[in-house]
């Protein structure tokens, strides 16, 4: 299974975030997706994600299942847990196992990996940031798919869970699946390719200031 | 579980949970049908001429009540991106959506209507046939309205919105429902003429509702 970027551009309300990004990613490799705040590294994702659509470009998967799209062969880890306050832990990670089928592990099993078994019932709405987003996490453990695309996993994490987290990314690839992941350098996973959106684009974004600027 | 059936028991789960919002629209209903004879006063002959039009037209903004959250909720935390993602069609996602709201929102709304009608002065015989009505009917309200919730998904206080895309769909669901619980209390037209049309438009929309609001569902994620 191969995912392949070609010349990737994003527009968003008609500014230009990011063009000529490519890359290429094969089984068991991660992509870390790098830049500053608005470089556009979670367009990039919602892009490879299939939830908008690119400004210009090609993305295509070589070796995944043909009936099915990449999106529907990648979880989506974004900034919102997906997390309903009024179900209980247990239940929202079960809803999320029913919904996508193809169960990798059960979902008491998920639960206990990401440390949140003991708390299996208590309703979601008592949780923190930082446990939501576990809960988030244990999704990606209980439905198998291939490609992960993770925006900023770490951000709400302490510091046993951003090590539980690098522990399952690196199971991840290691029995042969894809991660792009955008990060601002909290992550440590051994091999990953880097991409940083900054220096492509800076020629590009002072050029659009400057008329601007020069206007009286 | 399959898909469809973990997301149908999932937002029902919700719908009668603390804040859910199931049991809104069936004291809303409440409070409009308890009031209007107050409001016309102690003219039985009125009421019951009127009492199946203030019946439905209770039912339609009790069911409009909730319809902004549909799909508004689970865009704001993020599960709406997820479930686009799944690989159920998003036309069965939608219409399953639609199902879990009208059994939490509209099914109250019909087995109230019984005693409500009470205080309309609609009479036992006639019972039945204005609830048939509002059984056959509601769907198609409901199904309409996941329309108008799909369009203004993004919108942080889109109920106006809704209400204002919504209610001139529902107008002609509103106008056989009325007539077919009319000529269930009073005649003359024979009860099976508009009660058919009240059919044909809940099929109708139980087909278009789910792809239009699938349809707005994907330009909106764009």
């Amino acid at each position: 299974m191969r995912l392949n970027a070609v010349d990737l551009a994003c527009r968003r309300g008609g500014r230009e975030v990011f063009s000529g990004v490519s890359f290429r990613l094969e089984r068991g490799e991660a992509l870390a997706v790098t830049g500053r705040n608005g470089a556009g590294k979670s367009s990039l994702l919602r892009i490879v994600g299939g939830f908008i659509r690119p400004g210009g470009g090609r993305l295509w998967l070589d070796g995944g299942d043909a009936e099915l799209t990449i999106a529907e062969q990648a979880h989506y880890l974004g900034h919102q847990d997906a997390v309903k306050p009024s179900l209980s832990v247990f239940e929202n990670l079960q809803f999320w196992a029913d919904f996508f089928g193809d169960r990798a592990i059960r979902v008491h099993e998920a639960l206990e990996a990401v440390g949140l078994s003991a708390i299996a019932a208590l309703p979601a709405a008592y949780l923190s940031a930082g446990q939501r987003r576990r809960l988030s996490i244990a999704r990606l453990l209980a439905v198998k798919r291939p490609i992960w695309l993770l925006d900023e996993p770490a951000s709400t994490l302490d510091t046993a869970g951003k090590a539980r987290l690098a522990g399952f990314m690196q199971s991840h690839l290691a029995e042969g699946g894809l991660i792009v992941a955008a990060t601002h350098g909290e992550l440590e996973l051994s091999a990953a390719q880097e991409l940083s959106l900054d220096q492509k684009n800076r020629s590009r974004a002072t050029e659009a200031l400057e008329p601007a600027e020069a206007a009286p | 579980m399959t898909p469809l059936s973990a997301l149908l028991v999932r937002d029902m789960r919700i719908a009668v949970r603390v804040g859910g919002g199931a049991l809104i629209g069936v004291l809303f209903f409440l409070v409009v049908v308890t009031l209007t004879p107050f409001a016309i006063g102690p003219d039985l002959a009125l009421l019951k001429r009127i009492g199946p039009a203030i019946l439905w037209l209770a039912a339609l903004l009790a069911s409009l009540l909730a319809l902004d959250r549909l799909f508004a909720s689970d865009h704001e935390d993020g599960s709406l991106d997820l479930i686009v993602t799944g690989r159920a069609p998003l036309e069965l996602v939608v219409a399953a959506k639609g199902l879990a709201h009208w059994l939490t929102t509209a099914v109250p709304l019909v087995i109230a209507a019984p005693l409500l009608g009470l205080f309309l002065g609609i009479d036992e015989g006639a019972q039945a046939g204005v609830v048939l009505t509002l059984l056959v009917g509601t769907p198609a309200l409901t199904f309409i309205g996941l329309i108008g919730a799909a369009i203004a998904v993004t919108l942080r206080r889109g109920g106006l919105l809704v209400a204002i895309i919504v209610l001139p769909l529902t107008v002609p669901v509103l106008i056989f429902g009325v007539a077919a619980a009319n000529a269930a209390v009073a005649g003359p037209v024979p009860f099976g003429t508009p009660f058919t049309v009240l059919c044909a438009l809940t099929l109708a929309s139980l087909v278009i509702g789910p792809f239009a609001a699938a349809a707005a569902l994907r330009l909106d994620s764009e």
